[in-house]
């Protein structure tokens, strides 16, 4: 069984739903990344999204594309956001790592060298934000034989035809994005996310989490009864910028923690 | 003669082109291609375009003889196609026109642009101002302080510009902001791309809009010449009006079409704008196509005196004509663009934009070695009053 899998039989035993933060890595250093992968779980993240930065992330708000832009400040490359998942998966054998971004530094370093460095770094999942299902099948075949899954986005405007056809690629979770808009907006409709939600998982073979624009632990907790998964991003990375360096890490795993708190009060 | 009919139905010019966007902009793309497709095809549309193509743009565009500079060259005869006489200066509106029509019967009430030189921002502003709609112009800042007359001209015309202060400042920023806009109010914003690059269907989409440039042509050149030219020559940024000029002219296998890239301070300085000449394919803005990127994947910082032509992709479609050899690629720096510039604002009494300036130039490298009797067309994309003031800075002269 995936890593990913594992996690979400785990907390459904348990009874409880995956808190999946997002950052972006070489944000604020390359030197602080795993840290900040560390503090994240030791506050409570059950599985870690992992952002490649990129030069034009078109999907991101303002926030994000601010992260990559310091990661990128710094050198930070493909080879170096491998690297450290290499170095965290030497730590902690259990948490799963999700790597996201755009399609062009993953053609630019090749797709069969990626999904085969993924596979040896221990990346669990994969999603690539730019990809249409024809591209991301092709991907899928390089990146399933080596276990690791691939994570696709659906959103408020995708079509019942899409869904399905989404569902039935998607392996180890499927990211529902909670709004019209770009990373870090707001504005979240928790009953209409609900309805959403309930369509997806009525084709989809794996839990949905959803994300985009979860800004504090009250929307967290209410999104935390209708989803299977909760990913926070922007805010977190926030968070990494109001932060001096040697903080972030300290800073990040705070935060995480009253999401924690916040999703598991019900229980 | 062959029957070119690219693209796939999935937008692919061979491995170039298609959808990469993320999936919250899937449905837009969805709509927009249904809704292309179904009045691309209706008599009713094509004969409103056409209206509004003959009396609100100006066309036809004539073809001029261009004698002085020809005969100045001593070669072949240089003709230059004048798109720079359409309504607000350039081809830019010919695509506009058709976008906008487009939006009006899609029912959005909004439209959206990016822009670097600002022609785009400035034909966008002004079909919004003729059909009524509420228009906003992305920017990169650095482009707001470059093109400063055409940033004022397109608030007069009522559209809101907003500078963007990502990344380098420049259109593929703007690009990326507009993108994010149109993610955001996609129930009631049609996203107008000024080039024939981003996801499918918009490089068709843009090219055909521009192809009547190239249609004219093929009636024109016999008329005035008895025969159509050897080289049909146009610059290349994103390449929407070379995909104009060109698209009549691939099938006549014997027209040697030659698009020209920003050479900014030369290809081998690295302070260039080439994509085609110098670039490799990747994946950005919504296509694949060819790029300037590092190592690592990452696009990388543009240069031209040129702000329409400041951009680190190219349309898929160029792409392919690159890769099948049906066009030919090259580059003009900054130095032999402005040459050209001056050039023909003497000699000819026209002052070009510095975009096509780079067209111009390579026509007058090309034209000494050939014969009097052979032809060089010019797409002559815009007019240069735009580019008075970088044109005077490079000089030392201040207004």
């Amino acid at each position: 069984m995936s890593r990913i899998s594992a996690t979400f039989e785990k907390l459904a035993q348990e009874r409880r739903k995956a808190l999946i933060p997002f950052f972006t890595a070489g944000d604020p250093s390359l030197h602080q990344c795993v840290p900040t992968m560390q503090a994240m779980v030791a506050g409570g993240a059950d599985l870690i999204e992992l952002g490649i930065p990129f030069s034009d992330p078109m999907a991101d708000g303002p926030t994000i594309q601010r992260a990559s832009e310091r990661a990128l400040k710094q050198g930070v490359s493909l080879g170096d956001v491998l690297d450290a998942v290499s170095r965290f998966r030497q730590g902690d054998a259990v948490t799963p790592v999700v790597l996201m971004g755009y399609a062009n530094p993953i053609e630019r370093m090749g797709r069969e060298t990626f999904a085969e460095r993924c596979a040896e770094a221990g990346v669990d999942g994969v999603l690539v934000v730019d990809y249409p299902p024809d591209e991301a099948r092709a991907l899928s075949a390089l990146l399933s034989p080596r276990n690791v899954d691939s994570i696709f986005l659906l959103s408020p405007t995708s079509t019942d035809e899409r869904i399905k056809e989404i569902a039935d690629m998607a392996s180890g979770y499927i990211y529902y994005v909670s709004l019209r808009g770009v990373t870090g907006a707001s504005n979240i409709d928790v009953t209409d996310v609900a309805r959403q939600i309930a369509r997806i998982k009525a084709v989809a073979r794996v839990p949905v989490g959803v994300g985009f624009g979860i800004r504090d632990d009250v929307t967290a907790r209410a999104l935390s009864a209708v989803a299977d998964a909760i990913v926070v991003g922007s805010r977190i990375v926030e968070e990494i910028e109001a932060s001096s360096e040697a903080q972030a890490p300290a800073a990040v795993g705070a935060l995480i923690k009253r999401f924690r708190q916040a999703m598991d009060a019900d229980r | 003669m062959k029957i070119y009919d690219m693209p796939d139905r999935q937008g692919h010019f061979g491995p170039y082109g298609g959808t990469f966007v993320s999936e919250t902009l899937i449905a837009a793309i969805d709509e927009l291609k249904r809704q292309y497709l179904r009045f691309r095809d209706d008599p009713e549309f094509q004969e409103e375009f056409a209206y509004e193509l003959k009396h609100y743009v100006g066309r036809p565009s004539p073809i001029y003889h261009a004698r002085r500079l020809s005969e100045s060259l001593g070669g072949a005869q240089i003709y230059l196609k004048r798109e720079d006489l359409n309504h607000t200066g350039a081809h830019k509106i010919n695509n506009t026109v058709g976008q906008a029509m487009l939006a009006r019967r899609m029912g959005k009430r909004r439209v959206i642009a990016e822009t670097g030189a600002g022609q785009h921002g400035v034909a966008s502003a002004t079909v919004a101002a003729r059909y009524g709609m509420e228009c906003v112009v992305y920017m990169g800042s650095e482009d707001v302080r470059r093109q400063a007359q055409n940033v004022y001209r397109m608030k007069l015309l009522g559209a809101r510009v907003v500078p963007v202060e990502s990344g380098s400042k420049t259109l593929k920023d703007a690009l990326n902001e507009a993108m994010r806009d149109w993610v955001t109010n996609v129930q009631d914003t049609f996203y107008i791309i000024g080039t024939v690059a981003g996801p499918h269907p918009y490089p068709m989409m843009v090219r055909d809009f521009n192809a009547v440039v190239g249609r004219e042509c093929l009636a024109q050149m016999p008329e005035m010449a008895g025969r159509q030219p050897d080289v049909v020559l146009a610059c290349v940024g994103g390449g929407s009006n070379a995909m104009g000029i060109f698209h009549s002219y691939i099938p006549y296998e014997t027209v040697r079409l030659m698009g020209v890239e920003a050479g900014g301070e030369g290809v081998a300085s690295g302070h260039h704008a080439a994509s085609l000449v110098a670039g490799t394919p990747g994946v950005l803005h919504g296509n694949r196509t060819y790029l300037l990127q590092d190592a690592n994947g990452q696009i990388i910082e543009t240069h031209s005196i040129s702000a329409g032509l400041d951009y680190p992709g190219v349309g898929p479609e160029h792409a392919w004509l690159k890769d099948t050899g049906r066009a030919e690629y090259v580059a003009i720096t900054d130095e032999e663009a402005l040459n050209a510039f001056h050039t023909l604002c003497r000699m000819e009494g026209i002052i070009p934009a510095l975009e096509s300036s780079h067209a111009l130039a390579q026509a007058m490298k090309m034209a000494p070695s050939m014969n009097r009797d052979q032809i060089l067309l010019v797409n002559l994309s815009g007019r240069g009053d735009k580019d008075m003031a970088t044109v005077a800075e490079r000089s030392g002269i201040g207004f």
